[in-house]
């Protein structure tokens, strides 16, 4: 723990949401106004046997302004989906401290827990699972209205039919149709709507669109960006594809085995990774430029060809287990640059320039 | 796109029909214009099927159609009684604990294993034996031993849809563990454990039998088609009057094949198709 | 240490010649008006409706398109192995000629075919977990092919599984010999597909989304080895992905897939920097680009796919097209060669000026219900 405490006090975790970037007019992603909405203090999930204890989240703090919309990727086992659900709070948090506008969700009675937790509602990977496929769309956009008792049976078909309307589904003759009669795409606007029926605050995002084409992709996120802009909540997007994450975060944060590694400002980010976990994951994804031509193949069996960095060659090993987790920083069996300190002791949040920050006893220099 | 379901077909609802033709004449037997199970007409003992007598009577001179609409009562109340007691609490225990999960799951799961270690058939003989062995405990015992079959079948249905985004989603929208049972779960879990719990019906029916031949089903002269099977097929009565067996015994595979075909078809039906063409 | 006899020595199979790789004449690939249909409730649905394409030793072939525009089946087709029918298929039909090596494989008996299979046309599919069997070793499921059709005592193929193991990428092949599918994570599952896919050294590679449900950075070692592999081995390789990213450093040509049919087709940077039909520039246009600044939208494609049961007279794409005129409601344009190889299938083909400007005009985000 001692490793890992970041900078500041416990009180004042990273990721101080003072000098959110902000957008250009018109492109639809607004900054936060800076006021604190969201606080994760220290959390840690772990679950499973204790012989088999899978530790998803160590130890991980940020903090989120209202309004901004903050992007988390990192590769499968990273611990990105799990943090989403600690903060929405339908996987309980080992320990640590998820703080909901100064309330601290973890201390609340059951009772008051599902109330607060209206105010987060999520939106998930797979279209499918998401809806009960007995249920008609419109009442599944209605039922959480239903299940706090909001308003007459009318009332409540009402105000579903215009939530429909606003994600683009027609709620007359889509909206009595069941799930798997729905193509992916408009699965992922029905899970929209039902989310955003509670007037929620903030809304997690866990790979919205990984499953969708990429036509239907764009659509589903210019809708989020879109609905944003009108209903003005904050938004927690997980992906792991990160130019999806890059087209739609005001700051994102990276995680590698359920660690945080860097937190910047997404242009900052994508521009001048100081983690060298950042920059390979970013240097690994395909680029759809052809004027970039066949990109230099950079796997480990290659490794030393010429044009090919020691960044890129370092991540031909796999993910270690989070059974597992490598002493010190956890990024060392994969990095090119891990030296001793690396494994004996682990790198604590540093920031480094106004809005970043990273944990790397070496950060990468620009 | 119109509702993808796949059609019942006809011989789902000619099975449907048979099966609630039987419930009703066992409902409405004493209204029926046939003659007491247990009155003698001592002028036709042991024949065959006649006008007097449709199906014929048996070596007592009691007319087989009545015995055998009102030994349709004894089988039905067992049949769907005992399985309407096993889904009742197998069902809610199940749905419960496919939901919960770890220690409530763990402590069912236990409780469910103690009842399956006895030998179903055995327990039930060594309680009717002290027991007695009147309709509704008979019922009773039954039910308590299906329990845990229905259990099991429920539990693993619910667990499928358990870890599904929908029931998350639930939660996090606050909806409460008996709203997310009964609004989420339940419509999901419903169609395959109503097609395993005809089938059930339909083993408990032949388990009747079986007691009959042991003696131990509800007491004579009381009929059921156990009872009238177990009669027949006694005193070389078989050799006789095939007629006696034959008849219960048709009605028995009639009632079970069109539970079996019930319960398929209403599955298939309500088989949500996720994906496909 | 690799045994690179063992997988080459055995060029010929009993009933059928195939000329050493050296020596053939003309394409390794000729697919020719390739048809494939399924019989459903709702109609036929034409899965493959009428592709060509031609594919040379050595070379990649790139085919994106979205989910049901087919590029699956089209993989499928060529090789043959086309599923069965189910509850809602009641019967496949195809037609067309896909000529390998100078062979008709569509005439070919299921003997005849499974020789082909493995030996000389091999496949990686999409996901490696059911792909592989569960409860077989997999160093088994490796010697299996090897003894079947290469003819190879039990010492020749384990000591070949190993050398393709490592050849793949995979350490201590030894131990992964003995390990069962689930106790590899997801790339060393492909890897081992990969292994498996190229132990008789097939001609040809039919790649189905190989890296889709892999990492990022295990995705780029993936198609690395994918493309040492195919310079080695100067394999033909049909690389089937949604991913744009990924053909666009992998392969020679790339075709573009819409409705079960090929809309344009050309070579890589070719298409990418002119596409002519105007789907392939909205695909182009919709996915979202690291080079872009943050916060930079991509642009949708409104609506959605045709229903491949019930498709109206005209091109495909005329619904969600932007520049669509009466002409492409109602006569299907034809796949035309525009010179170097580029062919597209569009009455209106893009000018390179318009290329150059992605449609902003392209809808907004609301026309899919």
């Amino acid at each position: 723990m001692e490793g890992s405490q970041p900078a500041g006090t416990p009180n004042q975790p990273v990721g101080t949401p003072t000098g959110i970037r902000n957008q250009p007019a018109g492109t639809g992603t607004e900054g936060g106004n800076g006021k604190e909405i969201l606080r994760v203090e220290h959390l840690v999930v772990e679950y499973g046997p204790r012989r088999r204890r899978v530790h998803a989240v160590s130890d991980v703090s940020f903090l989120m302004a209202e309004g901004e919309t903050l992007g988390l990727v990192g590769e499968s086992g990273s611990g990105k989906s799990t943090t989403g659900r600690a903060i929405a709070h339908v996987q309980p948090p080992t320990s640590g401290h998820v703080y909901f506008d100064g309330i601290d969700l973890g201390g609340l009675s059951t009772g008051r827990l599902r109330r607060a937790r209206t105010q987060i509602q999520m939106v998930f990977q797979d279209p499918i699972s998401s809806l009960n496929p007995r249920r008609r769309v419109r009442d599944i956009v209605a039922e959480p209205l239903a299940i706090w008792n909001t308003g007459t049976a009318a009332q409540r078909a009402q105000r579903a039919a215009a939530m429909l309307e606003a994600v683009g589904i027609d709620p007359v003759t889509v909206g009595q149709r069941r799930p798997q009669q729905l193509s992916g795409g408009q699965c992922q606007r029905v899970s929209i709507a039902r989310a955003l029926m509670l007037e929620p605050r903030l809304l997690v995002c866990d790979e919205p669109v990984s499953a969708l084409d990429v036509s239907v992709q764009a659509q589903i996120l210019n809708l989020l960006a879109d609905l944003k802009e009108q209903h003005g909540f904050t938004m927690l997007f997980i992906a792991h594809d990160l130019a999806v994450v890059k087209s739609i975060s005001d700051r994102v944060a990276v995680m590698y085995l359920g660690k945080l590694c860097e937190l910047a400002p997404a242009d900052t980010l994508y521009d001048a990774p100081l983690h060298p976990y950042t920059a390979a994951l970013i240097s690994s994804v395909p680029s759809p430029d052809p004027e970039r031509g066949p990109r230099t193949p950079l796997a480990g069996r290659t490794a030393g060809m010429a044009g090919t960095g020691p960044v890129a060659a370092a991540l031909a090993n796999e993910v270690p287990s989070p059974l597992h987790p490598p002493s010190g920083c956890r990024f060392r069996t994969r990095c090119a640059y891990a030296a001793t300190l690396c494994a004996r002791e682990e790198p604590p949040m540093r920031q480094l320039a106004p809005d970043h920050f990273v944990a790397c006893h070496f950060p990468l220099a620009h | 796109m119109g509702e993808s379901r796949r059609p019942l077909g006809a011989l789902f609802w000619v099975c449907l029909a048979f099966i609630v033709l039987v419930i009703l004449a066992a409902a409405l037997a004493n209204f029926l214009p046939i003659p007491s199970p247990t009155a003698q007409d001592y002028a036709a003992i042991n024949t065959g099927p006649s006008l007097h007598h449709l199906l014929g009577t048996d070596d007592l001179g009691r007319d087989l159609l009545s015995r055998i609409i009102f030994g349709a009562r004894v089988s039905l109340v067992i049949g769907f009684g005992s399985i309407a007691i096993g889904l009742l609490i197998g069902g809610t225990l199940g749905l419960l604990a496919g939901f919960r999960g770890g220690a409530t799951d763990a402590v069912i799961n236990a409780g469910s294993f103690v009842i399956l270690a006895f030998p179903p058939l055995l327990a039930i003989v060594v309680i009717v034996a002290f027991w007695g062995r009147s309709l509704w405990k008979l019922t009773l015992i039954i039910g308590i031993a299906a329990i845990p079959q229905l259990f099991r079948v429920i539990r693993a249905s619910t667990m499928s849809y358990a870890n599904r985004d929908f029931i998350t989603a639930a939660r996090a929208m606050g909806a409460s563990t008996r709203r997310i049972i009964v609004r989420e779960l339940l419509p999901n879990v419903a169609p395959s454990a109503i097609s395993f719990a005809l089938v059930g019906v339909a083993v408990v029916i032949v388990l009747e039998g079986s007691l009959a031949f042991l003696g131990l089903s509800v007491s004579l002269p009381t009929p059921s088609w156990g009872n009238i099977i177990f009669e027949g097929a006694s005193n070389n009565n078989l050799q006789l009057n095939p007629f006696i067996a034959l008849w219960p015994a048709l009605a028995m595979f009639l009632l079970l094949t069109s539970l079996n075909i019930v319960g398929d078809r209403l599955r298939e039906h309500f088989d949500v198709r996720e994906g496909g063409l | 240490m690799r045994s690179r006899a063992g997988w080459t020595s055995s060029r010929t199979t009993r009933h059928l010649i195939f000329p050493p790789v050296d020596q053939a004449l003309g394409p390794m690939l000729e697919v020719d008006g390739l048809r494939t249909s399924f019989r459903t409730p709702r109609g036929v649905v034409r899965a493959v409706d009428g592709v060509s394409l031609g594919l040379d030793r050595g070379r990649t072939l790139g085919i994106v398109g979205e989910t049901g525009s087919g590029k699956t089946m089209l993989a499928r087709s060529i090789m043959g192995l086309l599923p069965a029918g189910g509850r809602d298929r009641l019967g496949v039909e195809r037609s067309g000629t896909v000529r390998f090596a100078g062979h008709d494989l569509t005439g070919l008996p299921p003997a005849q075919l499974r020789q082909v299979w493995g030996t000389q046309i091999a496949m990686v599919f999409q996901d490696p977990m059911t792909a592989l069997n569960p409860v077989v070793r997999v160093g088994r499921q490796i010697t299996e092919s090897l003894r079947l059709r290469m003819g190879m005592g039990r010492s020749d193929a384990k000591e070949t599984a190993l050398a393709l193991l490592s050849s793949v990428g995979i350490a201590d092949p030894g131990r992964h010999l003995r390990s069962y599918p689930h106790e590899l994570s997801g790339g060393m599952r492909q890897r081992v597909m990969i292994a498996i896919a190229i132990a008789c050294g097939p001609r040809l590679l039919l790649a189905d989304e190989p890296t889709t449900g892999l990492d990022v950075t295990i995705q780029a070692q993936i198609l690395d080895l994918l493309a040492d592999l195919q310079r080695e081995r100067s394999m033909a390789m049909v690389l089937v992905t949604h991913d744009l990213g990924v053909v666009a450093g992998r392969a020679d040509e790339t075709a573009v897939m819409y409705a079960g049919r090929i809309v344009e087709q050309a070579a890589t940077a070719e298409l990418f920097a002119h596409p002519l039909m105007p789907y392939s520039q909205a695909l182009l246009a919709a996915i979202p680009r690291l080079a872009d600044a943050a916060g930079t939208r991509p642009k949708p494609i409104p609506g959605r796919p045709p229903d491949l049961a019930s498709l109206a007279p005209g091109c495909r794409f005329a619904p969600r097209c932007p520049y669509a005129r009466e002409r492409c409601r109602e006569a299907d344009p034809p796949l035309v060669e525009a010179g170097s190889g580029h062919r597209f299938a569009c009455w209106y083909p893009l000018s390179l000026e318009d290329a150059d400007t992605p449609a902003s005009d392209l809808g907004d985000s609301q026309g899919e219900a």
